[in-house]
């Protein structure tokens, strides 16, 4: 290429014609690749699939034949046979469950007030926030029925488990860390790479490490079995538990992220500001509340966005690590639409990669527009 | 040190200035800290001696200590790079080519597009932009819906949008800048692979790559080109204008300032995407679990498709995990530094 490009510059005399028009479309020319592979690759996918989600699929002889049957997709997933595996199966509601639903309403609709009281606003904000309010207040019902009221969550809070404790779990554990790397402490580059590994490492390894780890009859923790006198104790089988191993296998490979980020963004902190605030006595929990964490929000709002937007694609820990199981216990929304494909049901499977993207656009929209921009207002 | 008068609690728990940390405050730091570095190292060091063990030391409960627990033992690797070599190397190899294949594109033409972006103003008319996706839609209906040959309607489409940019396109005068172009490209990344691949899956299917490298290799592409451009449009906004500005005055032509002086420039950069995108594409599942089968099968299908019928054999799977993570290991523990400030630009810039 880079001959190429040299002769182009080259000739530029005696063919003026042909180097000029290079000249003048270079810019076109340098996009063009790019835009033709998003197109491609992204949004001629993303109308096929809008398509296959409103269709039925079914081999035909020398082929596939697609059949147009509206909404039944979605419809199946949302209130038909396929509830249980998508929303899961849920439970009467009892007074808890009723004042739970109260409160997280009221709460949104308190927020909603405020936001019309206050001087921003406007339209476009007014129809945003109504949506994100909807979304939240379906989940709570959601989670309600499923987890609290005891009855048994499906793929979509599978999922929503794994976004929400996940991040939550990474983001404070990767904050610690790079707070207690920040200190004055020797070895800090040591600490520094180690911490770094297990974000480079295939998550596919990751989950057979840790189903050996995790194996109480042979794996490295079965002498603490012994000790504690847990008699059988199987972790395959309980859902929770099996949730639990998941996200263990999560944390550990996407903790570095944060940390690595964070800790950047530590060192970055006006240095003076907290010498002073030491000098006039200020002990470390203030220091951090009312210099540090100014100083790091946007970042830390920034790199818990970027990791929103992987985690709702979590499928190779829930796959390999417990297929899924127990029953669909750790199932996520891509494994759910990935189960789909194989058993020839595309409909539903696109059907699902439509609901996940809705998901999860509406919740990184959200947290960018209440959060990110929020953390960035002050700087 | 020995100026030190403060009572005996106080010097135990009271920092002495912000450099020194108190005695029990270092102690907690280190605790914690070589606390983590144990969860991290343990599970790599379990499969790390696991792929030395015979099948009944795995099996007759937890060993710890090579030498003392157990006696090593080579078996297992032997099994899987001498009886099963062909099927350890072709693997291990289709991942090497389609990795680095996908990288060098993803990155090469993500850096041009990045390099644009940040150097050259664009103006895209929505109108263009709408009469592409409609005739784009008008297509995909067509053939799935009525069956006309797709090329047939492609040439039909394509001839429409020539015949729209030529004439009525003009009238219009709403536009995209750069700003637009970038969110859009990079926007991509919120996509779950999911919701793309059906189509995918087709789309080869129809054209029968399937199970090949190209398949893979030109997905990858796609999918890592918004990390390219997204990291290396802040790399270039960082090389001073002035340079360019001189090139260009002293009459080269735009490409020609791309590659003998903005790249060259931004090489480190260069670097630390290369290393990101190479090992997000040596890491990648889904889409291999898609997209391939015998021929094509990546090291991450291979590994998963481990679970036997027996039950996992952890010492022969300790050993592909420990050569598909070995490299990424190695390369992450020597280029630390470039791989986290690929991250970092990333996230903080945002």
């Amino acid at each position: 290429m880079a001959m190429a490009v040299g002769q182009s510059a080259e000739t530029v005399q005696p063919t003026a014609g042909r180097g000029e028009w290079l000249d003048r479309h270079s810019g076109r020319i340098m996009v063009l690749p790019a835009v033709l592979i998003v197109l491609a690759f992204a949004i001629f996918p993303l109308i096929v699939s809008a398509y296959l989600s409103v269709a039925r699929f079914a081999l035909a002889p020398g082929g596939f034949k697609l059949t147009f049957v509206g909404l039944y997709n979605f419809n199946k997933l949302l209130f038909g046979s396929q509830q249980y595996h998508f929303l899961g199966t849920f439970a009467a509601y009892g007074p808890v469950e009723w004042m739970l639903l109260a409160l997280a309403l009221a709460g949104l609709l308190v927020w909603l007030w405020r936001f019309i009281r206050s001087a921003e606003f406007g339209l476009y904000g007014l129809v945003g926030r109504l949506i994100s309010a909807g979304f939240a207040g379906a989940i709570v019902a959601l989670v309600n029925a499923t987890i609290i009221a005891g009855g048994f969550p499906g793929s979509l809070v599978t999922t929503l488990f794994y976004v929400v404790v996940g991040v939550a779990v990474q983001f404070a554990i990767g904050l610690g860390l790079a707070l207690l790397c920040t200190r004055p402490i020797r070895g800090r580059n040591f600490f520094r790479v180690v911490f770094f590994l297990p974000l480079m490492v295939t998550p596919v390894g990751i989950a057979y490490t840790f189903r050996m780890l995790a194996d109480m009859e042979k794996g490295p923790f079965a002498p603490l079995r012994f000790a504690l006198h847990l008699g059988e104790f199987a972790w395959a089988t309980d859902p929770w538990l099996a949730r639990l191993i998941v996200l263990v296998g999560d944390t550990w490979q996407w903790t570095p992220f944060m940390f690595i980020v964070l800790l950047a963004a530590i060192e970055n902190q006006p240095r003076d500001q907290v010498e002073a605030a030491h000098m006039d006595g200020a002990n470390a929990l203030e220091i951090f509340r009312d210099i540090t964490w100014p100083a790091i929000a946007p970042v830390a709002a920034t790199v818990v966005l970027i990791r929103l937007i992987e985690a709702f694609k979590i499928v190779d820990l829930p796959n390999v690590l417990t297929n899924g199981g127990p029953g669909l216990a750790t199932e996520s929304m891509t494994l759910h639409s990935f189960i789909a494909w194989r058993t020839q049901d595309l409909g539903g499977s696109a059907a699902i990669g439509y609901i996940l993207l809705f998901v999860s656009t509406v919740t990184c929209v959200s947290f960018f527009n209440y959060a990110v921009m929020r953390s960035r207002r002050y700087q | 040190m020995s100026a030190d008068a403060r009572p005996l609690a106080r010097r135990l728990f009271e920092a002495k200035s912000l450099f020194v940390q108190s005695p029990a405050g270092k102690f907690v730091t280190y605790l914690v800290l070589f606390f983590w570095t144990a969860v991290v190292l343990l599970p790599l060091y379990w499969v790390l001696i696991t792929s030395f063990k015979l099948p009944v030391e795995v099996d007759s409960g937890p060993f710890y200590l090579p030498f003392i627990d157990f006696q090593p033992s080579l078996d297992a690797w032997h099994y899987i790079f001498v009886d099963l070599a062909r099927d350890t190397l072709r693997p291990y190899m289709n991942s090497v080519i389609v990795a680095l294949a996908a990288t060098v594109l993803a990155v090469s033409i993500g850096s041009l597009a990045a390099y644009a972006l940040v150097r050259i103003s664009f103006n895209v008319k929505i109108a263009v932009v709408i009469a592409f996706l409609i005739l784009l839609i008008g297509v995909i209906v067509a053939v799935a819906y009525f069956g006309v040959d797709w090329r047939i309607t492609a040439a039909v489409a394509v001839a429409l949008f020539m015949l729209f940019l030529s004439t009525l396109a003009r009238r219009f005068s709403r536009g995209l800048g750069n700003n637009d172009i970038e969110f859009w490209i990079i926007s991509n990344r919120i996509m779950p692979p999911v919701v793309a691949v059906l189509p995918i899956y087709i789309m080869f299917q129809k054209l029968h790559l399937l199970d090949t490298h190209i398949a893979l290799i030109a997905t990858y592409t796609a999918v890592n080109l918004p990390i390219v451009v997204w990291l290396m449009r802040d790399f270039f906004a960082g090389i001073p204008i002035d340079l360019e500005e001189s090139a260009q005055i002293d009459g080269a032509s735009k490409l020609g300032i791309f590659f003998t002086i903005a790249l060259p420039l931004a090489r480190s950069g260069l670097a630390a995407t290369f290393m990101l995108v190479l090992i997000l594409c040596w890491n990648e599942y889904l889409l291999a679990l898609f997209l391939s089968n015998a021929n094509a099968q990546t090291m991450p299908v291979l590994v998963s498709a481990q679970n036997g019928t027996r039950g996992p054999q952890w010492w022969y799977m300790s050993v592909l995990i420990v050569i598909m993570i070995a490299p990424v290991i190695a390369i992450t523990a020597a280029l630390q530094r470039h791989i986290a400030r690929g991250i970092l630009l990333g996230a903080v810039k945002g």
